[in-house]
Parts: structure tokens; sequence; C-alpha cells
């Protein structure tokens, strides 16, 4: 309880698995303010399994996500307004403008007081995308209003699986530099990515899972 | 007097700032989603259409099959356009949480920090207003044409405003239950229909006996009832679902 203040993320003996198939097998890492996990293995090796356990979407077969040092299962709402997850499937409406999916995106998280939703899609590369529907869009610039979530939500710790999918190499340095940002703030985040992420002095850690 | 009035005024006229930059308040996140899915449904209201033309269909079907006789269609009216109401109900489930699961929307609306049988509710209220407030409307046109008498037409609304209500709630466990699943519509059809014959039964039974002068405050208040007891307990129900699927 005494590192309630320092937000740390902890996971603690973690076993999953799936289809008789072992994915998971007693991992343990912690993560803290300012630092970024980079998850790396190849496909089918349980990447994105290991982020759903993380955000309290799946539960581990053991072992256990702490958040400050409480189980995520009992924190759970408490935990929920801490994360900010960017899965496989972005969560973006078709339908919807960009700027409607992020005013959703506020109203069902934490909103970070003075970020102007203009602006978050002007730092994302959407600038003049903000009315039409996100299905004009193209699969990058969809993800983009994804990753915009980001930035108007009031969210310590990203979970990113594959963030950097379908976008072109200066998105990919948008992220990198927004991944910077965050952690210089004092935030943290845990992705994965098949490439390779320059994210100049920041701490990384590489969880590397086999097959 | 004068002094409690002051000090009141300040206090009221902080907490929307404060809602504003901190967390959304649980009431913003209601209407928010709300007034979402009621914006998806007017982008697709072709979709929007389906059931409601599937209802009108039917019940005119009936006439026409069976026989034009008054007194006939009379009698096969309440059950009819309850079990037209029913089946165009089912009908228009499967959208309720489809395109959220499908584009990871829902993964979202599991990781908000509101309780998730509220935010099932926002999901539920927006279906029906959508789909059985339509049904609600046309319900009483519907009875014309099958020579419902005049006052039954009064039951017929009342049941169909504590029913509907009914269809969406529970139709929403069986949809949250089977989302995950490729072809669970089969599936879906099983697990809700049972759910809705107790409705069905006081619901045409009310409508049949204020078709020939009965009291129908008994069937009523076992509608108003069911009504209560899937307002209160389905959307936990949903959300609880709605975890395993996506899990």
């Amino acid at each position: 309880m005494e590192d309630r203040e320092q937000p740390k993320l902890e996971a603690v003996e973690l076993v999953c698995v799936r289809d008789e198939r072992t994915l998971l097998d007693g991992l343990q890492f912690g993560l803290g303010p300012g630092e970024i996990a980079q998850v790396e293995g190849p496909n089918g090796s349980g990447k994105t399994t290991l982020l759903r356990v993380i955000c309290g979407l799946t539960s581990p077969d053991s072992g256990d996500v702490r958040w400050c040092g409480m189980s995520i299962q009992e924190s759970r709402f408490e935990y929920f307004g801490a994360v900010a997850y960017i899965g496989h499937a972005h969560g973006v409406k078709a339908e919807l403008t960009p700027i409607e999916n992020l005013q959703m995106a506020r109203a069902l998280g934490k909103a970070r007081p003075g970020v102007d939703m203009i602006e978050a899609l002007d730092r994302v590369g959407l600038w003049g995308y903000e009315h039409v529907p996100s299905s004009t869009l193209s699969a990058g610039q969809r993800r983009r209003v994804a990753l915009a979530r980001l930035l108007v939500a009031d969210a310590p710790l990203w979970v990113l699986d594959e963030p950097f999918t379908a976008l072109d190499r200066a998105g990919r340095r948008d992220i990198e530099a927004m991944l910077m940002d965050h952690a210089a703030a004092g935030g943290m985040a845990i992705l994965t990515t098949h490439h390779v992420v320059e994210l100049g002095d920041c701490t990384v850690t590489r969880i590397q899972l086999d097959g | 007097m004068g002094s409690v009035s002051v000090e009141i005024a300040p206090e009221q006229s902080v907490q929307p700032a404060a809602g504003q930059a901190g967390t959304a308040s649980l009431t913003q996140a209601f209407y928010m989603l709300l007034r979402r899915d009621l914006i998806l449904a007017y982008r697709h209201r072709s979709e929007l259409a389906n059931p409601l033309l599937f209802f009108i269909i039917v019940v005119t079907l009936f006439p026409l099959g069976v026989s034009p006789e008054p007194g006939l269609l009379q009698t096969i009216a309440p059950g009819v356009i309850w079990v037209a109401a029913l089946l165009a109900t089912m009908l228009s489930l499967d959208s309720m949480f489809r395109s959220d699961f499908d584009d990871g929307a829902l993964e979202q609306m599991l990781l908000s920090p509101h309780p998730t049988a509220l935010l099932v509710l926002a999901k539920v209220s927006a279906h029906w207003l959508v789909t059985g407030l339509p049904l609600l409307v046309l319900a009483p046109f519907l009875g014309v044409l099958l020579f419902l008498p005049d006052r039954a037409t009064g039951t017929l609304m009342l049941t169909l405003v504590l029913g509907t209500p009914v269809l969406s709630l529970v139709g929403a466990i069986g949809v949250a239950l089977t989302v995950g699943l490729r072809r669970g519509g089969l599936l879906l059809s099983l697990l809700v229909l049972p759910l809705y014959v107790p409705l069905l039964i006081f619901a045409a039974s009310a409508v049949q006996a204020a078709g020939v002068g009965l009291p129908v405050t008994g069937q009523l208040y076992f509608l108003a009832a069911l009504l209560v007891l899937a307002l209160s307990l389905a959307p936990l129900a949903t959300g609880a679902a709605l975890r395993i699927s996506v899990s």
C-alpha cells in the first residue's frame, strides 16, 4: 500500500494455456513510471494474449497482474481508469467521424484535462479529416484515430498491440515521439511490434516470448 | 433563508466544471453511448427498417393466408401481433453487439471504468428506441387491420409498452452470450425464445381478455413485474456474458 503514489505494473507468475498450448509459462516482469516494455516473439507465441491478460480482458490460468500492488481483479474499475488499450481491432467506428470517435472515448474513460480533440487529431496527422466519416479514411488513418485516443485520455499505462500496423514511416515516427513524451511524463507503455522501435534514451525492457 | 440559497448556488456551478476536467461522469458516459448508438442506427436506416417491414408483412399476410373473416381474425389478432413483434425483435437482436464486437469497440466499452451493466443498459435503451418503439407506434394500425376491438387497443399498447423493453433486455443476454460465435443465430433463438414464452402468454391473454371486456389487471401486473425483473437483472447478466465472449 505504501507505494500507491508510485504507479507500478507487475506480472506475477503468469501462466496462460490456450488449446492445450502453453503460451505463457510463469512469466514475470515489472514496469515502473517512465519505462516502456516491448514484447517480442514469433507469430502465435502469445503476444496478444499477454496484452489482453494485462488489460484484464482475459483471465490468466494462474498468476496475477498487479497495479500499484493490488490485483487488478480486485481493483478492476480503478485500474480500467488508468489503462488505455489499442488492440488488433482498434475500436474506431467506421460510421462515426474521428471527432465523434474521440468524444466517445473521452466519455468512456478518463479525459485528460486541457487537451483539445482537434489538437490531438492534428498531432497524429489527421488535420482536415475531423468531420469526415471514418469509413472513408484509409486503414492507416483509422489506426491514427485510435492512437489519438491515447492523447485525449488520461491513462498512465498504454497497452498497444502492433501499433505500427498500416502506418507509414512518418506515422511511425509520430508514435515513437508520442511514446517518448509519454515516458518522459512518467507514463508507462507495453507494446508488441515486429518493427525496430527507436525510442531515444527511454528505458526499454524487452520481454521475449518463445513459441 | 437568503444565506442558504447563496451557499448552494456556487456549489452547483462548480460541479459541472470539475466533471469536465476529470473522469467523465457516468450520466455523461450513458448519454454519449446512447447518442452514439442512435447516430449509428440513423446512419444505417435501411437495416433499421428491416424488422419493421417484417412486422407489418407478417401481420398483413394473416388475413390473406388464413381467412378474411372478421370473427376469426379478431380471435387470433392478439397472438398474431405479439408473435410478429417477438420475431421482429429477434431479427434485430443480432446487430446489438455484433459490429462493436467486430471492430473492437466492445473491448473499449468493457475497459471503461464505469459499471458495465449501466453501459449495457444504454445500449439496450438505444436498441429499444429504434426497434421496440416503432413497433409500438405501428401496433394500433395493425390491430385495426385484424379487426381488433377498439376497447382492446389500449391494452395492446400497454402490453407492448411493458413487454417490448423486456424483449430487448432479455435478448441482450442471449446476444452477449453468442456474439463470439461465428454462427450464433440458431443458438440465440434457442436461448432466448423460451424466455420470451411467459411474456407472450400473459401479453396475448391480456389483449384477448380486454377484447371481451374482462379485467386485465392481473396480466398487466405480471408484465410489469417481468419488466422490473429484467431491468434490474438483465444488464448485469449481459455485462458478465460480454466479458466471457470477449475473453
